[in-house]
């Protein structure tokens, strides 16, 4: 299916958010999600599941002011 | 008081601009700074190093909503900040327009609202507007983040009678301004006002020698804070003499 993670269009076999991030090497611990704009915690990634041309942000802590 | 924290320096510091990440930690280091600002972004480059620098300094991080402009954006940035950060505190911009980056005062209480109600620890990017603080504080927020001028002008206090009654106003408030502050002596005429905090990125990160000027801040912001607790001398229309004119010896 594809989806969409961080504005990319991305082509994934995963079928919930902590397969995802596994799939796409993400370190769980140095990031926070959001589907579809809302957010979704640490504790919902086995559940969170993922459904064609779905939202995924996957934030980093950066430099702001 | 910030919340439960009441900071030896006043000086909130952001993190953003910097020329290097070893420059930015020595400018911390530099500012005294026990409060500094960050945000949350998509992965970029310098991620990893970014948040190695974190871990090392062992300081409290106030995240930002930076670049939101609507509830639902920050509402959900803010949550992700709580998770990533293990932190109560979000500094709410909700962002009106991207040209002035001038704060949504309705959206922003709205925001302010909803993330009090979760128990967040809500530090909002505001106006000096009487109105829009006294919503803000019944939003409840236990204090109120003024701009001096719009994000990264560097005009410094562009309304000080606003200011100056937003200070009188909110007497029993923290009140930190946020943005726009350019040069040291800004920074210490908000502190010589009453005011409880600055904070501040740009003018310290695009310096000619950002870890110097973290030090002009310190130092400025130090000295207006003590001047404040000394009391300034009222100010007068005419002249006043103030060597004794008793004594005076005739010399004509």
């Amino acid at each position: 299916m594809i989806i969409q993670l961080n504005g990319r269009a991305i082509s994934t076999e995963a079928k919930s958010l902590s397969e995802l991030l596994i799939e796409q090497q993400i370190d769980v611990a140095c990031v926070a999600t959001a589907f579809n704009g809302t957010f979704v915690p640490k504790s919902h990634y086995d559940t969170q599941l993922l459904d064609e041309g779905c939202q995924l942000e996957v934030l980093s802590p950066m430099q702001g002011g | 008081m910030f919340y439960d924290v009441d900071p030896q320096s006043r000086f909130l510091l952001g993190t953003a601009g910097y020329p290097s990440p070893a420059i930015l930690q020595q400018a911390i280091a530099a500012s005294g700074t026990e409060i500094i600002t960050v945000s949350l972004r998509r992965e970029g480059a310098a991620g990893a190093a970014f948040r190695e620098l974190l871990t090392g300094l062992n300081i409290r991080v106030l995240p930002n909503t930076a670049g939101c402009h609507t509830v639902k954006e920050a509402v959900t940035t803010a949550h992700m900040a709580r998770e990533l950060f293990n932190t109560a505190w979000i500094k709410l911009e909700v962002i009106g327009h991207a040209d002035t980056l001038q704060p949504d005062p309705f959206a922003l209480v709205e925001a302010a609202r909803i993330l009090s109600e979760d128990g967040f620890k809500v530090f909002p990017y505001t106006t000096e507007d009487l109105i829009v603080g006294e919503k803000l504080l019944a939003a409840g927020c236990e204090l109120l983040m003024p701009w001096g001028a719009p994000i990264g002008s560097g005009q410094g206090l562009r309304n000080i009678d606003g200011l100056r009654a937003m200070r009188a106003w909110f007497s029993d408030v923290p009140l930190i301004i946020d943005a726009g502050i350019g040069a040291p002596s800004q920074a210490a005429q908000a502190m010589e006002m009453g005011f409880d905090g600055i904070l501040l990125n740009t003018a310290v990160a695009k310096a000619g020698d950002p870890i110097e000027m973290a030090n002009a801040f310190r130092l400025a912001i130090e000295a207006g804070q003590a001047a404040r607790r000394a009391g300034l001398m009222e100010k007068r229309d005419m002249a006043s003499a103030s060597t004794p004119i008793f004594g005076l010896a005739n010399l004509n």
